[in-house]
């Protein structure tokens, strides 16, 4: 059965018609385009597919997309604003935090909540923040390097 | 890539509604909190409900209230219960458990009642349908068979929440409601040691709240082997609470984790303490006695031969914990994580 959904998505009013039985996570590819955020592992392992939903960081995977009527949701989409990268995105490319980039648009919109509650994070709160985005490319130090580099970033 | 099977979703906003809901057909509905056990479980049609209750929008749910001890919401997320200063000062065991599970997105979206009812694990039954039907299935779903002991007449998939072992031996309760009434029963009498039938909570019945009787004169510690230090489920794990007279033990209680169907009440190292003063013989004592009823079996991560020894040093570790010890870099040894207070929590205090 199709459901009648009403959401915000990256600060733009959305309604679309969706199968009951889609996450969230399909709703934002399949039926908005937003192909932005990734499907990783499916299963609520890998955090590819980490979206904000009213500003907290969830895996869009195991989200009903009928549980999101009414609520503010970010995708990496919505990161960059009047066509200038986001300080995350852009330190993630001077600093080479991204290789095959997968799972970059995930820690990306992590790091923007965890930047977003907390502007000086320690690297162990990063680390932390981080644990459960998975990366098998970069072995995690340039990331972290980008987030610090983020934070010290005027925004 | 796997999809969600069909199913009729209802979204109640009190728990009468959802009582009533559930009451239609429990044997072919289940209860959506977080999602993060049942949405994955769905996927690979471990289990297939035809009617989904969302409990979400019931927002009393999602409550922490004082009182004698503490009323634990059973929508409360892990994140929201690790942010709340009272747990962290008063039920510091309850606080590790729950910031060891998982990661920071699924403590956002899990909750207590969900964790403190996640479903047993095993090798042979976390897997997708095709990986299942190769095997052709095991007893605890679709088959026939325990692949894990296959004499063996019931299942025996692992018990792996870390908050349940914590909440019985802080001698919780939990509070269950269905269309016919409610019923309050510890967090001991919650579960059962078979990997199929887990839970006595029947099937038409709603965890609503979880209480914590009052920490006065109580220390506990909770204490996690796992693969990662990032996240992981449990493959061992003690809990231990205790109340002290000055250094003499006036009660004790310690529950084993992962190493059974469900939690495990070692009573009687927690007997060989009761009365007496931490000495570290009495801790050896006490932890070998609690591993000594340990039965983890070969349907998980790491050597079960291992994990069987390996509780025997967490129950020490715990009771080193608790009698006042610095622990801090044996922990971070094995957790791997330096099980950091967010800010906003910091700042709640």
């Amino acid at each position: 059965m199709k459901v009648r959904l009403k959401c915000t998505v990256n600060q733009e009013p959305v309604e679309v018609l969706a199968d009951d039985y889609k996450t969230l996570l399909e709703v934002l590819r399949e039926d908005l385009q937003l192909t932005g955020t990734k499907h990783g592992c499916e299963l609520g392992e890998c955090g590819a597919c980490a979206v904000l939903v009213d500003g907290t960081p969830v895996l869009s995977c195991l989200v009903l997309a009928v549980e999101s009527e009414g609520r503010r949701i970010t995708t990496v989409e919505g990161l960059a604003a009047d066509g200038r990268l986001h300080p995350l995105q852009k330190c993630f490319a001077d600093l080479g935090a991204a290789q095959c980039g997968y799972c970059t648009p995930g820690i990306l919109i992590t790091a923007k909540a965890l930047l977003d509650a907390e502007p000086n994070p320690s690297r162990a709160r990063i680390c932390e923040a981080l644990s459960g985005n998975l990366c098998r490319c970069t072995g995690y130090l340039q990331i972290v390097e980008a987030v610090e580099a983020a934070a010290k970033a005027p925004r | 890539m796997m999809r969600l099977p069909g199913f009729r979703y209802r979204a109640p906003r009190t728990i009468g509604e959802a009582a009533a809901w559930l009451a239609e057909n429990p044997a072919n509905t289940m209860l959506l909190a977080g999602g993060t056990d049942l949405l994955p479980n769905m996927k690979r049609r471990q289990q297939t409900p035809s009617t989904v209750v969302a409990l979400r929008g019931i927002t009393s749910l999602s409550e922490i209230h004082n009182g004698d001890g503490l009323a634990i919401g059973s929508g409360v997320t892990l994140s929201h219960l690790i942010g709340d200063a009272r747990v962290r000062q008063s039920y510091p065991g309850l606080w590790q458990a729950a910031a060891q599970v998982a990661t920071p997105h699924l403590r956002n979206m899990g909750t207590v009642g969900g964790n403190l009812c996640l479903d047993t694990r095993c090798t042979y039954y976390d897997q997708n349908y095709e990986w299942r039907k190769s095997i052709d299935f095991c007893m605890k779903r679709d088959g026939k068979i325990c692949w894990v002991a296959t004499s063996s007449p019931k299942c025996l998939a692992v018990s792996s929440t870390d908050t349940a072992p914590m909440l019985q031996a802080l001698g919780a309760t939990v509070t269950l409601v269905s269309i016919r009434g409610e019923r309050i029963v510890p967090v001991a009498e919650l579960f059962a040691n078979d990997g199929m039938r887990y839970l006595t909570r029947q099937p038409d019945e709603i965890v609503t709240s979880i209480r914590v009787p009052a920490a006065t004169g109580w220390r506990s510690a909770y204490w996690k082997l796992r693969r990662r230090g990032a996240f992981d489920f449990p493959v061992a794990a003690a809990a231990v609470a205790a109340r002290f007279d000055g250094a003499r033990v006036v009660d004790l209680r310690i529950v084993l984790g992962a190493v059974s169907s469900r939690p495990l009440s070692a009573d009687r190292a927690a007997a060989l303490l009761t009365g007496q003063d931490l000495s570290d013989e009495l801790i050896e004592s006490a932890a070998v006695a609690a591993a000594g009823i340990a039965k983890p079996m070969d349907n998980t991560d790491f050597e079960l031969v291992w994990r069987k020894k390996m509780v025997r040093s967490l129950v020490s570790h715990a009771l080193h914990e608790i009698r006042g010890d610095d622990m801090r870099a044996r922990r971070h040894q094995l957790a791997r994580q330096e099980l950091l207070i967010p800010a906003s929590a910091s700042a709640a205090r």
